[in-house]
């Protein structure tokens, strides 16, 4: 592709995290395109445009592979392994917490074997309840922050936001971007804001917590305007790139997962960077969580296989992966009666 | 001679209030008593059953939810569109079972007099099953019957229409809901049953109609865990006894299949046989040094 050609690196790079000392020089090496608003944008308008009709097609054909039996097993079990059990309402409670923490240790009390959930998803006054009931497993604790969902605060609130959620224990912070900004095609602002939360994540021994960031793109109105962001938030750092709150009425689809996984593969392309991906909000079933699968698998590969780069954003997801995977191993059918209602 | 071309129905499953082919898209072909082609019907796989428990259980807490005066509306609403289109039922009975016209006719007719049956005891059985029990302490204790769940129903082989209404129209009238698997020789009455039950104010869900192989779907439903309750009707020995271990495992409600006349006067078993039995003990008696009490 002509963008990546003109940006890529001379020689071919080993790929690298998109945490860690290596991922910030790669991105200082595309220092240029983000020096200015007006470069930002005439990069970001640079991209090529994309087909809708195209994309769609693609995203539903993908959607109609059959996986069965074992393949399946594997599927819903790298399913639960990349879930984010996720849980923001006004109306949480530390019990309601709690009892999903232990939801996510232990999935289904009934069978051992089952994976664990890659994190826990909460509010940052959560953070502490979770971090504590999740000590010394390896579920993680994300946060969302930022004045999410809207994002309507000033930056030092931002901030505080998150810094407050990374010292109470947060590993990996959602934060949404400013859709506002975006829209009226402040890019560097966008850009900016999300560099100075990078920042804010940092803990005091030089670690720091991994970055999602939130483009919303049932706000973004177009598939451009979502390949711009996906570009936007990587090149300002981002760790994972996510698609939306799912506080709105159009959330993760395939088609927009497909783009923003076309994204992540051309950015390391381009950059030797690897970043994640997250769909968030709208998948329930285990066929819908097998078809992100297919996308991951078929775009970006096995490298992306993993909670490391992939997760989905999702609470009753859970829910039907276990009584599907309850089928496959005792060969009956399973109801609601047999999960928790959460 | 009219040169017109004949339009062949096509028959369709019922469920969830829609009229789906087979997940599968297998169908077979159904013939009369003398093997004359009549039509072709959906052959249900495991899929179509795994479906229609699901919609079956989203339509439960409506149905369930619904008063009783509500439900007898309904099922007499059920006899009133049954009886509007008796001709076609008079036809189809008599294809599939090989009567004569009149007596095909008969059938139908009990079949429409059996959902009367049914819709005026939805709120009567209450106060037969369930009551006010004398109980030795200060406690005003009352039993109520509640309906049981999701019930899988295997109708009757031979009787087409009167035999799966009789085992049916308990099943709803209680207020549960059902997946029923049709005779697998005579499913056509029992798919039409499907669009009167679409145009009777019954809920989608409430009753899903599968056509085909009872020995095929019925396993997965017996030993479906979203299953509460499984009717044993057109199940021949064998079948029956392998559904009632393959239904042990999530202690589901049983009911044999028994040689039954399903003209004679149906009784009240077959309702009660999917109700459940809630009682509460509610304190009576003095609550303070006052007297007063509840």
């Amino acid at each position: 592709m002509r963008y990546a050609r003109r940006y890529a690196h001379p020689v071919t790079m080993p790929t690298v995290p998109s945490h860690g000392n290596e991922a910030a020089e790669r991105l200082a090496s595309m220092a240029d395109v983000t020096a200015s608003d007006g470069a930002l944008r005439r990069f970001l308008h640079g991209l090529p445009g994309v087909d809708p009709v195209g994309l769609e097609a693609r995203a539903a054909a993908l959607g109609t592979r059959s996986i069965k039996t074992t393949a399946k097993a594997y599927a819903i079990d790298l399913a639960i392994s990349m879930i984010d059990l996720t849980t923001l309402e006004g109306a949480d409670t530390p019990g309601k917490v709690r009892a999903l923490c232990a939801k996510a240790l232990n999935p289904d009390p009934t069978d051992r074997e089952t994976p664990r959930t890659a994190a826990i998803c909460v509010y940052p006054d959560m953070v502490a309840t979770a971090a504590e009931a999740l000590r010394g497993s390896d579920v993680k604790v994300a946060s969302v922050a930022t004045a999410f969902p809207a994002g309507r605060a000033a930056l030092p609130v931002k901030l505080a936001d998150t810094a407050d959620a990374v010292a109470a224990g947060a590993d990996e912070i959602d934060m949404v971007i400013d859709r506002g900004a975006f829209l009226a095609g402040r890019y560097l602002s966008v850009f900016e804001e999300i560099k100075a939360v990078k920042e804010a994540c940092r803990r005091q021994d030089g670690t720091a917590a991994r970055l999602k960031v939130i483009f919303e793109t049932g706000e973004l109105s177009t598939y451009d305007n979502i390949r711009r962001a996906s570009w936007l938030g990587m090149l300002a750092g981002a760790d994972f790139i996510k698609t939306s709150t799912g506080k709105v009425a159009v959330n993760a689809t395939p088609a927009n997962t497909l783009l923003m996984l076309e994204a992540v593969r051309d950015f390391r392309a381009t950059t030797g960077v690897q970043v994640g991906v997250k769909p968030a909000g709208g998948i329930r079933t285990t066929k819908d969580a097998m078809k992100f699968l297919v996308l991951v698998n078929e775009t970006v590969g096995e490298e992306w296989l993993s909670n490391e780069w992939f997760r989905f954003g999702a609470s009753s997801l859970l829910n039907d992966l276990l009584m599907q995977r309850q089928k496959l191993s005792t060969g009956r059918y399973s109801g609601p009666d047999y999960v928790t209602v959460d | 001679m009219s040169d017109r071309l004949s339009v062949l129905k096509t028959y369709k499953l019922f469920v969830g209030g829609k009229f789906p082919r087979s997940e599968s898209g297998r169908v077979y072909e159904v013939t009369d008593s003398k093997g004359k082609w009549l039509a072709n019907a959906p052959l249900s796989s495991r899929k179509d059953g795994r479906d229609a428990v699901v919609a079956a259980r989203k339509a439960f807490g409506g149905w369930s939810g619904a008063t009783a005066y509500n439900r007898g509306q309904i099922l007499y609403r059920v006899a009133e569109m049954l009886e509007g289109r008796r001709d076609q039922f008079v036809a189809e009975v008599a294809d599939a079972e090989g009567l004569s016209k009149s007596k095909a006719a008969a059938q139908v007719d009990a079949a429409i007099d059996r959902w009367v049956w049914y819709a005026g005891w939805t709120d009567k059985i209450a106060q037969v099953v369930g009551g006010t029990n004398p109980v030795a302490g200060p406690f005003f204790n009352v039993s109520s019957p509640e309906p049981t769940g999701v019930v899988a129903v295997v109708a009757p082989q031979e009787s087409s229409l009167l035999g799966l209404v009789s085992v049916i129209a308990p099943v709803i009238a209680a207020g549960n809901t059902v997946v029923v698997i049709t005779s697998e020789k005579a499913p056509l009455p029992a798919l039409s049953l499907g669009e009167v039950l679409a145009t009777s104010d019954v809920p989608g869900g409430v009753v899903n109609i599968l056509s085909g192989k009872a020995a095929e779907i019925s396993p997965s439903l017996a030993a479906h865990q979203d299953v509460n309750a499984i009717d044993l009707a057109g199940a021949d020995e064998e079948l029956a006894k392998a559904l009632e271990v393959a239904a042990a495992d999530n202690l589901k409600r049983v009911v044999r299949p028994q040689a039954v006349d399903w003209a004679a006067d149906p009784g009240t078993g077959r309702l009660t046989a999917f109700l459940e039995t809630k009682t509460v003990w509610h304190p009576t008696g003095s609550l303070g040094a006052g007297g007063s009490s509840y």
